[in-house]
């Protein structure tokens, strides 16, 4: 086998999710990847490509996205406006023929990369109509009359963050990946490959409060690994003395620099009001 | 090869089909896994498993079949059909027992033995004992059928599931993906359309691109509109658990079909009645809640509720503040349902019990009262006359 992923020296990547990356390189099947937000789904694409040196070609998904555009657009509307003005190009109809992400990666003149970033945005179709093209990795050009089909197979990843199901006729055409929020130790080496001059203490002490930070109840969106990151990047910059987060009981300060962590107004609010709470408990 | 595993996994109630087991094959034949049963169980897990709830359960099948071990009763328990146990409670019970059950002692006594015993058992589940007696244990209905006590299934491990249910609360979420038997439901709810063009204008508008071209000297003017959509805005609101355990399924069906047909769809659930909080996954339910009063305020007056919920329930968990079996209710449940109504003037209740016993439940006919009678069964029928109700 040619290629094999294992993870980088800025991705830390779990046996089982290495395997299941392995597995879908070897078997040139799709890769479906599920977890928190921010757990670094889109940042494995980038990754794989980046680890086995192909090209990656990106197609993020929105509510508008239709299947179609992944492979193609065909510009009606301004081949017929051209027409009226009576250009030049107007007479091949390949001049309006707008390659999408899939079209690029299958010409590839090496095995691409293709990232198709959170699948679940689109209508609830969307999946089942990509369902030939990711199995025979080919299509039809209708208005060209030709088939496009992949000159390597490209390993193609899929994120989704949950929102809708995926269609079981998908969904068995692909490997399947769950991404768990990394515990203290993953996390350590997350933070180790990101910020490898960090001082033990401080790394200590600061992920301890962003784990207690998390456990608090009712937050509408947990911090995770990215803000994780971005926070201890605030606190080198700003040098932060160990001893502003030894007071790590959260339940009597607010750590500095919260705003990175808690995304959320209502989340900060919360997070204050039961902060001040356990203050004024503490006092009587 | 492997055949007996991949039967095993299936057994457990994972949805393989034999494509999956090729590639399984397929991807050994490749070594992509190395000869270690971690790499395999890497590998069958990403193979074999699309959703990430059934990891437990694929993890309790491939322990079964590597060493037979691991599949510890009572995670096994937690997977058992909540069929089996409804039957065999429904086996212990007549008709005629229901019945007399239902007429039996005063609210008062009821919810003071029904505590009572709550207590006892939360006591002695400390103390270690696993198993479960009394009357309130039983997830299938609010009181229990029996407030004298039956004890299900002594001999049997399968009751500390029960015990389960109960002490996490852990209902299931509905499943929308019930396909059989959702397509005449698809049709009911259609009735509740209304089209509009919203959002960005992406489709060509032919007569108005003809009628401007016309306009314009014969010169091309194209005209662009946005895409056709359903604009009804829908809440729905769906008892979950206790007495509706008993309509899961054609619950399910409602969902999944409501969940196709409408673009705007936003589900809470509750238990019993409407009070100030309710929740929208079952599995955080005690965590998550979300306060009715966000939900007045946040979604606007144009949305349609549908509560779902079979209203049977004893009269003073609507009418008294404190009525409810799950915590104590400051206000009363009509206040809650009344301050509902008058955010949403478009509202049905949809009840998945059969027409001709409503008369008999005392809190149906409340609740009914509460709807200014807009109360559904959940029929083809009923849904229909439901949705034409909403869409005037």
């Amino acid at each position: 086998m040619a290629d094999r992923f294992s993870g980088t020296k800025d991705y830390v990547a779990g046996e089982d999710l290495m395997m299941a990356v392995n597995a879908a390189i070897a078997l040139q099947r799709p890769l479906l990847i599920k977890g928190e937000p921010g757990t670094g789904k889109t940042m494995l694409a980038l990754e794989v490509a980046g680890a086995l040196g192909r090209p990656l070609y990106q197609w993020h998904i929105k509510s508008t996205s239709k299947a179609q555009q992944g492979l193609y657009e065909y510009d009606a509307v301004s081949r017929l406006r051209d027409s009226q003005l009576g250009e030049e190009s107007v007479k091949d109809i390949k001049n309006y023929i707008m390659k999408g992400p899939l079209w690029e990666a299958f010409q590839s003149e090496e095995p691409a990369v293709v990232l198709i970033d959170e699948i679940d945005k689109a209508d609830i179709e969307f999946p089942n109509d990509l369902l030939r093209e990711l199995d025979r990795m080919e299509f039809f050009v209708y208005e060209t009359k030709e088939l496009i089909s992949a000159r390597h197979r490209p390993v193609i990843i899929i994120t989704s963050n949950n929102e809708k199901d995926l269609p079981d006729a998908f969904l068995r055409r692909c490997f399947f990946h769950y991404i768990q929020f990394p515990d203290k130790e993953t996390m350590n080496q997350i933070v180790d490959v990101h910020f490898p001059g960090i001082k033990k203490q401080l790394l200590q002490q600061a992920l301890e409060v962003f784990f207690d930070l998390r456990e608090t109840p009712g937050l509408k969106k947990k911090p995770s690994t990215s803000e994780l990151l971005d926070w201890l990047k605030i606190l080198l910059a700003e040098d932060v003395p160990i001893e502003a987060l030894q007071t790590n009981d959260q339940r009597k300060s607010i750590p500095p620099l919260a705003g990175a962590l808690l995304k959320n107004e209502q989340d900060v609010h919360l997070f204050e009001r039961l902060v001040f709470l356990n203050r004024r408990s503490e006092r009587t | 090869m492997l055949l007996d595993f991949f039967f095993r996994i299936r057994d457990a109630g994972i949805p393989v089909s034999v494509k999956e087991y090729l590639t399984l094959l397929d991807a050994l034949r490749l070594r992509v896994a190395n000869e270690t049963v971690d790499d395999f169980y890497f590998l069958s897990r990403s193979t074999f498993v699309k959703n990430e709830a059934l990891y437990d359960r694929f993890d309790r099948a491939f322990g079964d079949y590597f060493n037979g071990l691991e599949s510890l009763p009572d995670d096994f328990l937690k997977n058992i059909p909540e069929e089996w146990l409804k039957k065999q409670l429904e086996l212990s019970l007549s008709e005629e027992e229901k019945k007399l059950i239902e007429t039996l002692g005063g609210w008062e006594k009821l919810m003071e033995t029904f505590r009572q015993r709550l207590e006892e058992q939360e006591k002695r589940h400390q103390g270690g004992s696993k198993w479960i007696g009394t009357a309130g244990k039983s997830p299938f209905g609010a009181y229990g059928y029996n407030p004298e006590g039956i004890r299900i299934g002594q001999a049997g491990s399968r009751n500390r599931r029960a015990v389960k249910v109960w002490d996490k609360r852990e209902y299931r979420n509905l499943d929308d993906n019930v396909e059989l038997g959702t397509r005449n439901i698809k049709v009911a709810l259609k009735r509740l359309r209304k089209f509009a063009r919203e959002g960005a204008a992406d489709e060509l508008d032919l007569d108005g691109t003809i009628r401007a071209t016309a306009n314009n000297g014969g010169y091309l003017d194209l005209k662009m509109v946005p895409e056709r959509r359903n604009a009804i805005k829908v809440l729905i609101f769906f008892d979950i658990g206790g007495s509706m355990d008993d309509y899961v399924r054609s619950c399910e069906e409602l969902f999944s079909a409501a969940r196709t047909e409408f673009k705007h769809l936003e589900y809470f659930y509750f238990h019993n009645f409407i009070y100030e909080s309710v929740w929208r996954d079952n599995r955080r339910r005690n965590n998550e809640r979300i306060p009715l009063g966000q939900i007045l305020h946040k979604y606007a007056a144009d949305y349609k509720v549908i509560v779902v919920g079979d209203a049977t329930m004893s009269p003073y968990e609507i009418t008294y503040p404190g009525g409810s079996v799950e915590h104590f209710n400051e206000e009363a449940g009509s206040v809650w349902l009344k301050r509902l109504l008058d955010v949403y003037p478009k509202a049905a209740w949809i009840n998945p019990t059969p027409e001709a016993r409503w008369k008999y439940h005392e809190s149906i006919s409340l609740t009914r009262e509460l709807f200014d009678d807009r109360m559904y069964g959940l029929t083809l029928s009923g849904l229909g006359k439901a949705m034409k109700q909403l869409a005037k």
